[in-house]
This record gives C-alpha cells, structure tokens and sequence, in this order.
C-alpha cells in the first residue's frame, strides 16, 4: 500500500511519526479524557496512541464550550416542553447528546459551514442561528427558518445523510476559489447505511476535500440497535475503506471531543484530507414525541447513561479543576434561562404565516401558471373575508 | 427503424474500461447518427418563423456540437459554471457533449467524478450554495434515478424552504428517449418524473438553434432546470452560425420570445403553420410530428406543429392560441401515456380550448410497458403513420 498511498495522508502520518495505515485506522480504544466521574484520565486510560494523542484544549475553550453546553441541555429540555404543551408540532432532542453538538459548533471558524441533521439543533443554535428561527421548521411555519449563508449551517433535513454530499459540494467550491474552508458534515449510526453515506465520503476522499464526517452513535435508528446496521468493528473502522482517517471518541465526553474535533479541523484545514470521527453517546429521550422507545430498549440502559451524563460530568471537571466557580455556573444557568425565555415567548406568539407565500421562491420568477393559482387563492381568500 | 446493429452492445459505458471507440457507444453513436439521417428525409425541421435571421448561413452543425458551443461559451462567459459527471473529462462525455472541455477549460471546470449519481446531484447541491452554477450530465435517462432523492427533495425544494435564501442554479442535463436501438435502460422516457416535481423546470430542444440556445438560457437561470436531449437528434443537423448564435445570446437581442423568456415563463414555438389541425409535441417527436405534417399536406390537410420547448413552465398561450385557431389538437410524445406529460398537455388544452374543439384531443405516445428492447422499439415509438391514423380520428365529416 505504501506505493499508493496519497500525499495527504502520508504526509499527516508522517508529522505523528506514524505509518499511514496507522494514522488512518482508529486508536484501539475511545478516546476520552475525563471519566464519566469528571476525574481527568491517565494518559494511558485515554485511549491515546502515538499519533493519537490528543491535548486538552486551552481553559477558555472548554469553559466557552461549557456555556453552550448548559444553553443547549436547556434548549433540548425547553423544546421537549413546548411539544408537550402544543406549541411545536414535533422536536427531535438531542438531550443527552448535547456535547457532541456543542463540539460540532466550536470546533469551527467564522468562515467554516456546518451541515446538520434534524437532531441537531443545537449544535444549530450553538453556531449562532436565533433560537427562534431555528425552531421554526419545527413549529410548521415553514420547511425552514434561518438564512443558511448568513450563519453557513446548512438547513436541517429528514432525508438521511442527503446533506453530507451538500458539505462535499460546499467544500468543492471552496476549495476550487482557493479559499480555506472547513465543512463539518453531521449524522448519525442509522444514517451510515444509507447509500449517500459511502457517496459523500468517497467523493471527499477522491476529491482531498477538507470535510470532517461527524457521526453521533447514539446506538439506535429509531428503534433499531447498531448491530442491526453493521458489523464492522466500529463506524470509524469504515473511514480507511475510503483512504481517509477515522477515530472514536467518547461522545458525552465534551474535553475529548473539542480535543478531538479542534485537531480534525487543524489537519483538513492544512490539506489531510477528510476525516470521519465516530462519537459514542446516547439519545436519552424518545426519538420524537411521537415514538416510544419502551418498546425497543430497557430501562436499564437509560439509567447506565445517564450515569455518563456529558453536562454533569463538564461540569465536576471544571469545578474540580478550580475553573468554574459558583458565580460563572449561576450566570450560564441565567444565559440558558434567558434563552428557553425567548424560545417561550417566540413559540407562545401567534404565527400567521401568508397563504401567498406558497408561491414565493418556487422559482425566481412565478411561471404563469404560479401566477394562476396565486390569484385563485387569493380570490378564495377574498370570499371567505366577505362572508 | 433497424435495429440490429445494436442488439450485442457491451456493457454499460462508463461502468468498467469501455474506451472511447469501443463497443456499445459507437453503437449508440451511430445508431443515433443513422436515425437521424432517416428522420433528416422526412423530419428536418423546417426553419421556424422566428428563427434568427442569421446573415449567410454557416456550414451544417449538428446538434451534440450546438450543445458542446453553449456548454463552452457558458464556461467563457461565467467563472462559476462548473461541468461535471461520469465520463465528461478526458473522454468528452459518451455521446461527447463536452468533448474537448477539459483541455480548454481545466480541469476545475470540466471534471470527471467518481460514478455515483446521487453523489453528483448531491454535490452539486453543494457547490450551489457554495456559489457555483454546476451543469452536471447524467450518462443516460435510466442511469439517473439514483440521483432522483437529491433532485426531487433538494434541488427542486431548496429555493422554497430557504426563502430564496439558497437558490439552486443547476442544470441535470438528461440524454433521453428512444429511437437510437439503446439496449435496456439506455433509453427511457423520463420527463414526467421531474416534470411533476415543483422547483424544477424541464426544457427540451428539438432544433440545433435551440439546443444551443435553451442550454444557455438554462445555465444563466438560477431555477434548477432539468435539460432533457433527445438521443436520435444529437447528430441531426441545421445550418446555423454558431458565433452569430452567441453574439446574438449574449447582446440580448433575442426577442421576447427569446430563450431567456422561454425558460423564465415558457416559450413554445409553432414550428409549422397549418389550419387544419394542431400537432402538439417536444424534443425526439418534434421531427415525426413535422414529418406526419408534410405526408398530410401531400392528402391535402394542413397540419400546424407547435414545438413546446418548455415542459415546464408550460406555455399554454402559445399551445391554445393555435388550437383555438385550428380546432382541432393531438399530442405527441414517446413517453408511455399513462399520467404523462402528454395527458397533463391534452387536459390544459381541453380546459383551455373546449369550446373551440371539433373533436377530442387526442395522444399519440408510447404504450403503457417497460421501454422496449431495440428490435421491437419501432412499434413503441409514435410514428408518423400512427400520428396520422390520428389525424383521420379527429372527426372530419361534421
């Protein structure tokens, strides 16, 4: 393979002092840094390896990460209740993922994009959407709610991994502009099987796109488990099949994951190639409203996860460490509060959206026929509010 | 039409190391070439009324050149325009549409990818938002469905659900329908598909003229726009002057009836005047219908042919202006009838133009069956004896 193998990937392994099958192949264990107890790991109880060795990200970092952190546990919590109390028509929490999603906003600069999925609001908010706007697809104003170029976050879609060949594209363009954009592409362990999965990485790794493939296993697909998806050895086993590195980290482990998710970016952005990184956690709540997951998985289990909770764990670590004090922990409490506030008195306001909008932005231009069925229903209108 | 040439083509082109002068594209190639000098007796088209007056007509171009020019002069005139697909760099495209690109352009212009169909649509999704005018080819019709998610749900839809926010400058360009003896699920009727999907417009050229100009006018518009060629007209030819075509694209001098207001609003165009009746129909059956309307001029019915051009959007003032005037209407098309364009065409014309009919409107399309093998296509595909067995159904005597 050494004759083969690509320039990008040579040189990456060759900066780790590593060989590339080495560099490509994911470490032998999870990375994870702090313990689901909030203790800091031994180097060696990391997971680390040579050339998968990760640093703790500077205090800052982790302490700006841990505000969106208890933003987004609040946000997912404030949703489930808006759905409950009628506001929304559906919402898809992430509640108990929510570092992955703080990560997967940090991780990047003002110029990078993200490409989410309908789980992912609030890796969506974390980038600096408005809260509102991003609950708008939700609530059934409209299929959207945000400008995707003003915030560079993709739009959120159901069709399963359809938006990492969106991130492909986005990177292309970037990339042929001479420009030095990283794209985050995210979806889930379910969304691996899905044909425009092995499309989009492909096409990234024959193209040397700057892509990171950002996949939260959260272990089930609705209601089926991982195994009934694959049986490779793990979901970043499946990056060498493409010529690109993956790695696994603990997904409820936010130090790790920044950690993690801040050298991907480092090395796509100087030209590895892209990268798939695999992040184990857990989806505590139903996958919507509308599911049951009793059905398909004991309580039990719930209860051994939340055990790893990712914001309790943060949280022990950085007290410990001295970084998080009372008064910073009462003020990013008050910033979450004051943003399930927003989302209330957003969501609790009546929303009259224009019936003639549904001919708007179909085409740049209404076809004739556009124009006639525009005028039709607007004549409806008309006879409705005259009688 | 013979077939048999075709009947031991190799595999599909593109899938293994089908060169260029092998195998089943040549076939493909000759067979589209050979068709088209059969149709070139009773089907060229004849130059339309509004037709630019280009001053000394230039040598004869076909079709697939006219297509490669607009492609070419796109890229000149736009950095953003990017072409991509299976096959499209080095070779030049399997029917060669973009022969010649890469060299000319690079290889950031003009580039091959690797052969997954949803990959390219998706990415071109992408490089969409990214600011690019992405203008991907699709080998075949039937090859297109795995890109048919990417399509329908987002290309079509990204406009709409962002509020104008993302809007999706694409062109899928399709080498569609029969009559070049493809082997199986190398010809397919395709158009109905993204016809029925708001978001996309569906533009088809029967002309060299306007395969040129359609294609430019589609790549300057920011609708996704799903651009079908009909296969056996690739290698039909017309004497048009390629640079005077440009210069008059380009400066705007095309009238309102121009490719520009063609694809923003649709834009028929009667392609043969007549009283009597009005053949109505697009792409590979444009040259049949003009075909049927000379044998019926010998037996002394006049026969107006409108060209649609734009499936979508649908001119229908065009179409009813002339059925109104004629009285009577058929519709004509290869795709299989059933829920076609060709029946979404006869009910606006029916809604449209009743009390001006003499007689139902009529179909004339492919049966309702799985696109047939080369050897028996000829009894699928509306000819011009079927056409005109229609003709004689319209109900003369009253």
């Amino acid at each position: 393979m050494s004759d083969d193998v690509r320039t990008d990937i040579a040189e990456a392994a060759r900066s780790f002092g590593i060989t590339p099958e080495d560099y490509m192949l994911p470490a032998r264990h999870l990375i994870r840094i702090v313990d689901q107890d909030g203790t800091v790991l031994s180097t060696e109880e990391q997971g680390a390896e040579p050339g998968h060795d990760y640093p703790v990200p500077a205090d800052e970092d982790l302490l700006e990460a841990y505000r969106r952190l208890v933003a987004g546990r609040r946000i997912n919590d404030q949703n489930s209740a808006l759905v409950r109390q009628g506001r929304m028509a559906v919402y898809p929490s992430s509640h108990g993922q929510e570092a992955c999603q703080v990560a997967a906003a940090a991780c990047l600069g003002e110029g990078d994009w993200l490409f989410p999925t309908y789980r992912d609001t609030v890796a969506v908010i974390s980038r600096g959407v408005d809260p509102v706007e991003a609950m708008t697809i939700f609530r059934g104003d409209w299929h959207g709610g945000f400008d995707p170029r003003q915030h560079k976050v993709g739009i959120q879609s159901t069709p399963l991994t359809t938006q990492l060949l969106h991130a492909v594209g986005v990177a292309h363009a970037a990339r042929l502009r001479g420009e030095d954009t990283v794209v985050v592409a995210l979806c889930g362990d379910g969304a691996t099987s899905e044909g425009d999965f092995h499309e989009a990485l492909n096409f990234a790794a024959v193209f040397h796109l700057p892509v990171i493939f950002f996949v939260q296993n959260n272990q089930y697909a609705i209601s089926v488990p991982l195994a009934r998806q694959t049986v490779a050895p793990s979901l970043a086993h499946k990056a060498v099949g493409y010529g690109m590195a993956g790695e696994r980290v603990d997904g409820n482990d936010l130090v790790a994951l920044l950690a993690v998710l801040e050298r991907g970016v480092r090395l796509v952005r100087g030209g590895a190639g892209p990268l798939l990184v695999e992040a184990h956690t857990y989806r505590i709540q139903a996958h919507t409203n509308a599911d049951d997951a009793t059905r398909y998985r004991e309580d039990a289990e719930v209860q051994e996860w939340l055990a790893k909770d990712p914001v309790k764990r943060m949280r022990t670590y950085l007290t410990d460490r001295g970084l998080l004090t009372e008064e910073l922990q009462s003020r990013y409490e008050q910033e979450a509060e004051d943003i399930a506030t927003a989302l209330r008195e957003g969501m609790n306001r009546e929303s009259t959206p224009d019936p003639q909008d549904l001919f708007a932005h179909v085409y740049s231009v209404p076809t004739p026929q556009l124009a006639e069925q525009s005028a039709m229903l607007a004549e409806e209108l008309s006879r409705e509010e005259a009688s | 039409m013979s077939t048999t040439q075709n009947t031991d083509a190799g595999p599909r082109p593109g899938s293994a190391q089908t060169g260029p002068d092998t195998g089943e594209i040549t076939v493909a190639v000759d067979a589209a070439r050979e068709s088209t000098t059969r149709a070139g007796g009773a089907g060229v088209p004849q130059p339309r009324p509004e037709s630019p007056a280009a001053p000394v007509p230039a040598g004869p171009v076909t079709m697939a050149k006219a297509l490669n020019a607009a492609l070419a002069d796109a890229l000149s005139a736009d950095a953003g325009v990017v072409v991509f697909g299976e096959d499209v760099g080095t070779l030049g495209g399997v029917f060669r549409i973009t022969d010649g690109l890469a060299a000319r352009f690079g290889a950031d212009r003009c580039f091959d990818t690797p052969l997954a169909e949803s990959g390219i649509a998706g990415m071109s999704v992408g490089m969409a938002i990214n600011g690019m005018r992405p203008v991907i080819e699709m080998q075949f019709d039937a090859f297109a469905y795995p890109a048919f998610e990417q399509i329908a749900s987002h290309i079509a839809k990204m406009s709409n659900r962002t509020r104008g926010a993302l809007p999706m400058p694409i062109v899928i360009r399709i080498p569609y329908a029969g009559g070049i003896g493809g082997v199986e699920h190398h010809c397919d009727s395709s158009e109905a598909y993204y016809a029925h999907t708001p978001g996309l417009k569906v533009v088809t050229p029967a002309t060299v003229t306007d395969a040129y100009l359609l294609l430019r006018a589609a790549i300057d518009s920011d609708d996704p726009i799903v651009f079908m060629e009909p296969k056996k007209l690739y290698f039909s030819k017309d004497r048009v002057d390629l640079d005077a075509l440009r210069e008059q694209y380009e400066s705007g001098a095309a009238d309102v009836a121009g490719p520009r207001a063609a694809v923003e609003s649709g834009g028929a165009a009667v392609a043969r005047t007549g009283t009597d009746a009005t053949l109505i129909a697009y792409g590979p059956s444009v040259p049949t219908a003009l075909a049927a309307a000379a044998a019926a001029a010998e037996e002394g019915r006049s026969l107006e042919v409108v060209d649609v051009r734009t499936i979508v959007p649908f001119d229908d003032a065009t179409v009813s202006e002339s059925v109104r005037r004629t009285g009577r209407a058929i519709v004509i098309s290869e795709e299989s009838g059933f829920a076609s364009v060709a029946s979404e065409i006869a009910a606006r014309v029916q809604e449209r133009c009743f009390h001006s009919l003499a007689a139902p409107v009529l179909r004339v399309t492919g049966f309702d069956i799985p696109y047939p093998a080369p050897k028996l296509e000829h009894h699928f595909l509306p000819g011009v004896d079927r056409i005109l067995d229609a003709v004689d159904d319209l109900q003369w005597e009253d």
